[in-house]
């Protein structure tokens, strides 16, 4: 899923200094599991926005929704009859999401609630980590399972570096070396063999340096 | 031959080698440079100029390369990764070749969060062991990873790093070995002062030939006080240096544990020659190349032979 924080309540208030009608706008996806963008945040933050303007003398109205998905234009939609009559659309989905509300509202300002995190599991309760920088080429099938790119500090293919000691990465006692982890999967999986290949230079056009990505299903479109 | 550089000529001639390094200085200013390299000169086969190393800003190791040459000593350019995509990587060996920089160490790098500039951007577009692959190609096939043709191909003696001391150990000689696979000629170690797992190390080494395809340079790195151990123990990671080190220089008294350091240092390489499969040593003296001439002497290496 893809994970998310809070932006600081004083960033948002700055934010929406200008502004006295705003719609907070929430999303079902994927910040609603990792409790960032969900319908109970819009409320609690919508109420924040609220005492903390008021406090000031300088009132705020708020229209709180949430969307299934910000994502997906057919829940787009949803907004239309409140956008009209609100100056400003506080997103609290992904970055994907804010965008594409302001794709779609092209004349309304659309302001980010959160910082847009990475691709990530939750371990425990309240503990989101990252695993996949999505590069659009899994190595996958030849790491254990265990994705060098992400877990890597230096996205190494032929890791451990020698900055490895007792399975932490020398960036942080709270980091684990990817490539410890990778080996021990390895050998519990009887596949140690694959360590002794070259992997080929990684192609990064599937990742970030092509461009903007699209993937175009061909049997999806109407 | 592959690169006809110093380095090779004396490793291939039998001659235990020896290689040294200048850091390049935090700014613009080449007598800094020249000094360090004055400290080298004659005592050396080839002096490492390294490169943004615990990624901090320097002087680049081109230009730092550059000099030393101009001082008389043959240099070694290291290269990293971590700031360079396959697109420079490739425009600066061409450049260190055209120059006439004929040996290379390859390598990954520092996280930049060592540095003074922990919220740069890291490049990481290959890793050091495709690094060395690109150059080989580049050397031997005379092409560009892109599969276009070079015009003049760049002779390196192509080196890479490795840690005996890192985790896990189980893959410290088949990492090794896949840098020789890539076409490594020549490897230079982290500092050893755990002698014992470095042994173990060369014998796990050898069961797989490396020490016949790979010129084996052992790190060494004289401590100036019981306190440098310390820190180096506790705060660089894969470093392995064994409480009876600290313990041997830590009884001596403040005044004259540099000396020790040195002692104990010449003490290692004597060790490290008997060693069958080490070709040479390579003395990281880290800001104290004023010893090198002392260390190197004391340890029954001077003069540098003369290798047409």
């Amino acid at each position: 899923m893809i994970t998310g924080t809070p932006k600081p309540i004083q960033e948002v208030l700055e934010m929406l200094e200008p502004y006295s009608r705003v719609v907070v706008a929430g999303c079902f996806g994927c910040v609603t599991v990792c409790r960032v963008g969900g319908e109970k945040e819009v409320q609690v933050l919508s109420s924040s926005l609220r005492l903390a303007r008021e406090a000031k003398g300088n009132k705020l109205e708020i229209k709180e929704v949430c969307l299934e998905r910000q994502c997906d234009p057919e829940y787009l939609d949803q907004l239309r009859p409140y956008v009209a009559d609100y100056d400003a659309v506080l997103s609290i989905a992904c970055g994907a999401g804010i965008q594409f509300v302001a794709e779609k509202y092209p004349t309304t300002p659309v302001l980010p609630g959160i910082n847009t995190g990475f691709l990530g599991v939750a371990e425990r309760q309240g503990e989101w980590a990252e695993r996949c920088q999505g590069c659009g080429d899994c190595v996958l099938h030849l790491t254990g399972g265990i994705c060098p790119v992400s877990r890597c500090a230096k996205s190494l293919f032929h890791g451990p570096c020698g900055g490895s000691a007792k399975g932490i990465c020398e960036v942080s006692p709270d980091v684990a070396c990817g490539w410890q982890l990778i080996i021990d999967r390895l050998k519990a999986l009887n596949q140690m063999d694959n360590y002794g290949k070259l992997i080929p230079y990684k192609g990064w056009s599937t990742s970030r340096d092509g461009g903007p990505r699209r993937i175009i299903r061909e049997d999806m479109t109407l | 031959m592959k690169s006809g550089s110093n380095l090779e000529k004396v490793m291939n001639a039998g001659h235990f080698a020896v290689t040294a390094e200048c850091g390049p200085p935090r700014g613009a200013d080449a007598d800094i440079v020249r000094k360090k390299a004055a400290f080298v000169k004659g005592n050396v086969d080839a002096c490492n100029v390294t490169d943004n190393q615990t990624s901090v800003v320097r002087m680049s190791s081109l230009a730092g390369c550059l000099l030393v040459k101009e001082s008389g000593t043959e240099p070694l350019i290291q290269m990293v990764v971590r700031d360079r995509n396959r697109i420079a990587l490739q425009s600066d060996l061409l450049g260190a070749a055209a120059m006439g920089v004929r040996n290379l160490l390859c390598l990954s790098g520092d996280h930049q969060k060592f540095g003074d500039d922990p919220q740069a951007k890291n490049v990481f577009d290959i890793d050091s062991i495709q690094l060395i692959d690109m150059v080989r190609r580049m050397r031997d096939d005379g092409i560009f990873p892109s599969g276009k043709k070079l015009e003049g191909k760049p002779e390196f003696f192509i080196g890479c790093a490795v840690n005996p001391f890192a985790d896990p150990y189980e893959i410290r000689v088949p990492r090794f070995k896949l840098k020789v696979q890539a076409g490594a000629d020549f490897v230079q170690t982290q500092c050893i002062y755990n002698m014992d797992k470095f042994k173990q190390y060369m014998e796990d080494a050898k069961k797989e030939g490396l020490h016949e395809s790979c010129k084996i340079l052992a790190g060494v790195t004289p401590l100036k006080s019981a306190g440098m151990a310390k820190f180096m123990k506790k705060f660089v990671a894969g470093m392995d240096i064994p409480d009876e080190v600290i313990k041997r220089i830590g009884d001596e008294p403040k005044e004259k544990q540099a000396e020790k350091g040195i002692e104990m240092c010449v003490e290692q390489i004597q060790e490290l020659k008997e060693i069958e499969g080490i070709a040479g040593v390579h003395v990281m003296a880290i800001e104290w190349e004023e010893k090198l001439e002392k260390i190197i002497g004391d340890a029954g290496l001077l003069p540098r032979p003369i290798v047409a």
